[in-house]
């Protein structure tokens, strides 16, 4: 359980995280989802201590971090920027680790082989790829079996392998009732891994939602009909109070009912359809309309640009 | 994946920080990284070296020397020369022992491991402290003990007066050296910023002071930290100097200060 209050963090004039107040439960993946610059990873150091909150606080387990007596082993980390000296081994990297809390040398070796690095335990880490680098951080998270992990954007620089295990992972660790909390600046990463989505822009709470429902929201439960009755249908579906939009001559846009719905009214009324299709708004469109007033970085958009498609 | 995972949690333990612990975490840090076993190796074998070095030729070029130079001449301060070098050496080993985490960053990790800080620190300095003691007083004797022997008819021995003392004071400098350049890696947290400080303050200070009015001189001069720690360092008094021990105990209140300001800064800054 991870809880943040009024948390704010502020950089000299820049305000980094403002006034962020969430509750990460145990037993689920929580996505921690913002465009680049929306705070995420400033979050995730004030959680576990590396910078102090300018106003508000964060918690883990109902205790501040810097409190907690065996930090590794309640708190599993995995930084977005290394956090490993290039010139030791992985394996003296995680033993240095494990020794702060009395984790044995035996499970250092276990989670080598279990990341998949037990090949390249004594090398340098200095030639490890970014997915090398993402494993050691995973062993490193995992060192004390914490009851919490904080992972700061995971499947970065993983192959698709590696982000099919790690996801696996993660949905197994959140199955044993520990509190997964994890970043990523992709929806569709997100919808992938995790069941409640927070979101967040410009340092602010956008969203606190179960992540079906980001993906509801955004649809906006479109359905594309294809008959050669169109107007026909198109009246039907007008008496019934149902918002209708004509694309072409055969084709129509229906809002705020399921495709489901529309097929029976067309059944009842003898209407031939050729295609009945739901249209999913893309999870990036989701997102992006969620978080459009907060994109930090956004380039401007050039007046001839406004309107295209996307 | 599940057993696996199930296994593994068995195997964790409860595990308190403790500082023992996170001495041993250093420990394991310090001994698996090469860039401290050579600088350790450079500040071992290069003031044996030096001092073997210069006490062989000083007695096979005997004969050749200058009046000036026998009569400047030292048995003791010929032999241990070398701790010139050495105090680079050891006082980079001091500074990069933090700054090295900073430049990686693997302070992120070390922090997040033990969240309350001073512990790392102090572990460090246990870690640093015991092994620069041990390693630098034994090369101080092993420099001095061989160089008599090179000196040949030239030397002297430890219980001639105050050559003890200067042999063992090396070895202490030289620790108290590798605790300051400590304490700037972690003030300033940056491995060229650690250097040049840690420089700048043992050998580039007292050659600025050189050009100070004279009355100034006589009484700013032998406080500084380098020659205050160095008036130990000869048999000969220098009367410019601070007594023997009292110079290295003022020596060792500026690293004592120094390690102080690193502890507050430790804690208070974002990491």
């Amino acid at each position: 359980m991870i809880e943040a209050e009024g948390l704010t963090k502020r950089y000299g004039a820049k305000t980094a995280v403002d006034g962020l107040s969430f509750v990460v439960r145990p037993g689920i993946v929580t996505g921690f989802l913002g465009p680049n610059g929306a705070g995420k990873s400033t979050t995730m150091r004030l959680i576990l201590g590396l910078d102090a909150p300018t106003a508000g606080s964060v918690t883990v387990n109902g205790s501040r971090y810097a409190r907690l007596r065996a930090p590794l082993r309640e708190v599993g980390a995995l930084l977005e920027a290394r956090s490993v000296h290039t010139g030791r081994s992985a394996r003296n990297h995680l033993r240095a680790l494990a020794a702060t809390t009395g984790v044995p040398t035996k499970r250092v070796d276990d989670l080598l082989e279990m990341v998949g690095l037990a090949d390249v335990a004594h090398k340098w880490v200095r030639g490890f790829s970014l997915g090398m680098h993402q494993r050691l951080g995973v062993a490193a998270a995992l060192l004390g079996d914490p009851h919490t992990l904080v992972l700061d954007e995971p499947v970065n620089g993983l192959d698709p392998e590696g982000i099919r295990w790690i996801r696996g992972l993660l949905r197994s660790l959140a199955a044993e009732g520990r509190t997964v909390f994890l970043s990523s600046h992709l929806m569709s990463e997100m919808a992938q891994t995790a069941e409640q989505v927070i979101i967040v822009g410009k340092g602010r709470l956008i969203a606190d939602l179960p992540v079906a429902d980001v993906i509801n929201r955004a649809s906006g439960s479109t359905v594309e009909v294809r008959t050669p009755q169109a107007d026909e249908l198109r009246g039907l579906l007008a008496d019934r109070r149902i918002a209708v939009t004509p694309i072409a001559a055969d084709r129509l846009a229906v809002n705020g009912v399921s495709s489901s719905d529309i097929g029976l009214i067309a059944l009842e009324n003898r209407i031939h359809l050729v295609e009945l299709t739901p249209v999913l708004a893309s999870l990036e469109e989701a997102f992006m309309d969620l978080t459009r007033d907060a994109v930090e970085f956004g380039g401007a958009t050039h007046p001839a640009l406004e309107g295209t498609p996307r | 994946m599940t057993a696996s995972t199930e296994y593994l949690i068995s195997s964790a333990g409860s595990g308190e920080v403790t500082l023992a612990r996170t001495i041993k975490s250093e420990w394991v840090k310090f001994g698996t990284l090469w860039s401290n076993r050579l600088l350790a190796a450079t500040a071992v074998l290069g003031m044996v070296g030096i001092g073997w070095v210069a006490s062989f030729f000083t007695n096979h070029d005997w004969d050749h020397l200058r009046p000036r130079q026998i009569a400047r001449f030292d048995a003791v301060d010929t032999s241990l020369n070398g701790w010139n070098l050495a105090q680079l050496a050891i006082g980079v080993l001091g500074v990069i022992l933090v700054t090295g985490e900073y430049g990686t960053g693997m302070i992120r990790a070390t922090l997040t491991a033990v969240p309350t800080r001073r512990p790392v620190l102090w572990a460090k300095l246990v870690v640093l402290t015991v092994v620069a003691a041990v390693l630098m007083t034994a090369t101080s004797f092993t420099a001095f003990l061989g160089g008599q022997l090179f000196l040949g008819s030239h030397s002297t021995t430890l219980g001639a007066p105050n050559v003890l003392r200067v042999v063992i004071a090396t070895g202490l400098y030289l620790t108290l050296v590798a605790v300051l350049g400590l304490a700037f890696g972690t003030l300033l947290r940056n491995t060229a910023a650690g250097i040049a400080c840690f420089i700048g303050i043992l050998l580039v200070l007292p050659a600025i002071t050189d050009v100070l009015p004279s009355s100034w001189q006589d009484t700013v001069v032998k406080y500084l930290p380098s020659n205050a720690g160095q008036a130990a360092l000869t048999v000969k008094a220098d009367p410019a100097l601070l007594a023997p021990w009292t110079g290295m105990a003022v020596f060792a209140c500026y690293v004592v200060a120094a390690l102080v300001c690193a502890a507050v800064t430790l804690t208070r800054r974002d990491a």
